[in-house]
């Protein structure tokens, strides 16, 4: 031990300093694997006890936590269906906006605009990607409802399309930059070859370019949609906050996010609402995990098909 | 159907969607500078607010964003740049590479409502920071460690391997390559990553909300672990909880200033990657 000890410090100082960084990074690398797992751990950890207590609650178990379909914390009732179903609409809405013209706009940036052109409206989408989502949901809460109210005669402008629709202007600068990537991919040799038997710009696009393109534009969408079912301010501040189920878009909702906000400051630690607030952040993570998960499955056969 | 009229019929839809984006980035900003504009005056920006926060300004908020800002920069970013320079340039494993990169990859994604809860769980109330500024700091930290993890692991990736190679070649230890080479020329792509996520920090509400951002407070905070308030926070609060009619013109002014801001941010994030971007071509 002392002849090795002895050995490394007759080494060059700079063997010594590289000895020295390799473990010192080691050790920050381990503290922020650790602070990652540790993300996890407290979701489940905190999630864990509502189930374990449904068990010996009347009111409310785990399947009826599932598969309930009222929720109304103020009588400790837990049934997740209408926040889930909130989510469903406002996002699905929000991607029947996002899609056509986010793939439009794509397709318009990366073949159609003159480079100049683009080099303007890259930027713009990109600074619309940065916007706090706390702006958009102040513009549909008190410039855009009223606007609703007023087209459609509704009592309240806070509702589902409202948030439908700022949600819908969040996910077009995620769905552009990430489909664009897809689009930009597919090989110039493929274009070329296919102008050479003649075909115009649009049959290339449609009958080249976008088969070939396909699966990056779909695991682009899949992960804006993702987007939109964990996006929290757009839905709280737009949506009008009322539990319930229904398909109507004209209706107010809640979704799973906006009950976390919102009820967060009137749980105390340790309650069971507490822990059901974790159990509804558990089943986004769990989410998020699966739409990942499916995008690098769709994304991973594109890669593969052009190297 | 004519090809050439068919072609004209696509393209004309697309342009048109691509206008739409850009009318609707008009529109947005265009109302919140119309609304916003007449509030903002070297008081607005420099003072407390007064009378319900119908009058005076939003100091306390500014200063408190820049707090968590700093805070982020001191706890996250060394750490997320140093923990990348690891991952890429001396995990070896390619199990653990493996590891590394679904975790990163799958937290990046996580809804920050989620981050919020573990903050709320772990620092709040687990290790009783309470609702503090360190907590809501720690909170913020750790949704952009994957964020700037990911960035700059692109930015080393990106660097051809003969450089590695070289420098190795001529005798110099691992440190001294990534030091003298590795480093530098990643160091764009790391700055566009680091600023890229302080905006996500100055910006993200949710998290603050679960962590217990304050409304209003007397004193501006004292010690890491005085309560603590932020403009995003302020902006939701103004906007959901009081007279518009009285706060309209503080409200409208705060979402300019936190747009401006992270806009800004934004701006030179892209500027810089663009211009470093054309300058290496490997």
């Amino acid at each position: 031990m002392t002849s090795a000890l002895r050995g490394l410090l007759n080494k060059p100082r700079s063997v010594k300093m590289d000895l020295i960084t390799h473990f010192t990074l080691l050790i920050i690398a381990g503290i922020s694997f650790f602070v990652l797992i540790l993300v996890f751990y407290t979701l489940v950890s905190n999630a864990l006890p509502s189930f374990i207590n449904f068990g010996n609650n009347e009111v409310t178990d785990l399947w009826n936590f599932l598969t309930g379909e009222i929720w109304r914390p103020s009588s400790d009732i837990y049934g997740i269906v209408p926040l889930v179903l909130g989510t469903l609409l406002v996002s699905l809405a929000a991607s029947l906006i996002a899609i056509p013209i986010g793939i439009g706009t794509t397709i318009y940036i990366s073949e159609i605009a003159h480079p100049r052109v683009r080099g303007i409206l890259k930027p713009a989408i990109e600074v619309l990607a940065g916007i706090p989502s706390v702006v958009y949901g102040l513009f549909g809460l008190l410039i855009l409802s009223p606007y609703i109210r007023d087209i459609f005669g509704v009592g309240s402008g806070t509702n589902a399309l409202n948030g439908a629709i700022m949600l819908a202007i969040m996910m077009i600068p995620i769905m552009v930059s990430l489909s664009e990537d897809a689009i930009n991919a597919v090989p110039r040799s493929l274009r070329e070859a296919s102008y050479a038997l003649g075909a115009n710009r649009w049959e290339t696009m449609r009958a080249i370019v976008l088969p070939a393109a396909l699966s990056g534009i779909v695991a682009a969408i899949i992960l804006s949609i993702g987007r939109a079912v964990g996006e929290t301010m757009v839905v709280l501040m737009c949506t009008g906050n009322s539990p319930q189920i229904t398909a109507n878009i004209l209706d107010s909702v809640q979704a799973m996010t906006s009950a976390i906000a919102i009820d967060v400051g009137e749980v105390a630690g340790g309650s069971l609402h507490y822990h059901v607030l974790f159990a509804i952040g558990m089943i986004l993570f769990l989410f998020t995990l699966v739409i990942n998960f499916i995008a690098d499955l769709i994304a991973a056969r594109y890669s593969e098909a052009y190297r | 159907m004519n090809r050439k009229l068919k072609q004209n019929i696509y393209f004309g839809l697309f342009r048109i969607s691509g206008w739409m984006v850009v009318a609707a980035i008009a529109v947005l900003i265009g109302y919140l500078v119309f609304y916003g504009i007449g509030a903002i005056s070297w008081e607005f920006l420099t003072q407390a607010p007064r009378v319900g926060m119908s009058q005076g300004g939003i100091f306390p908020q500014i200063l408190g964003t820049i707090y968590l800002m700093v805070l982020v920069l001191i706890i996250s970013i060394p750490i997320g740049i140093l923990s990348a320079v690891y991952l890429v340039e001396y995990q070896k494993n390619r199990f653990m590479k493996g590891v590394w990169r679904v975790v990163v990859h799958n937290l990046a994604g996580v809804p920050s409502v989620v981050y919020g809860l573990l903050g709320l769980g772990l620092f709040v109330l687990l290790l009783d920071m309470g609702a503090s500024l360190i907590a809501a700091g720690l909170t913020l930290s750790i949704l952009v460690l994957p964020i700037i993890i990911a960035s700059t692991r692109e930015a080393l990736i990106a660097i051809p391997p003969s450089l590695r190679e070289a420098s190795m070649a001529l005798g110099a230890t691992k440190w001294q390559t990534v030091r003298h080479h590795i480093l530098p020329y990643a160091m764009p792509g790391i700055l566009t990553g680091v600023i890229l996520s302080l905006s996500r920090a100055a910006g993200e509400t949710a998290p603050i909300i679960l962590v217990g951002a304050a409304f209003y407070m007397p004193n501006l905070p004292d010690s890491l672990f005085s309560a603590f308030q932020a403009l995003p926070y302020h902006i939701y609060a103004l906007a959901t909880q009081t007279r518009i009619a009285l706060t309209g013109p503080n409200l409208f002014g705060s979402a300019l200033v936190l747009l401006m801001l992270v806009v800004g941010m934004n701006l030179v994030a892209i500027m810089l990657r663009n211009k470093y971007r054309k300058k290496y071509r490997w």
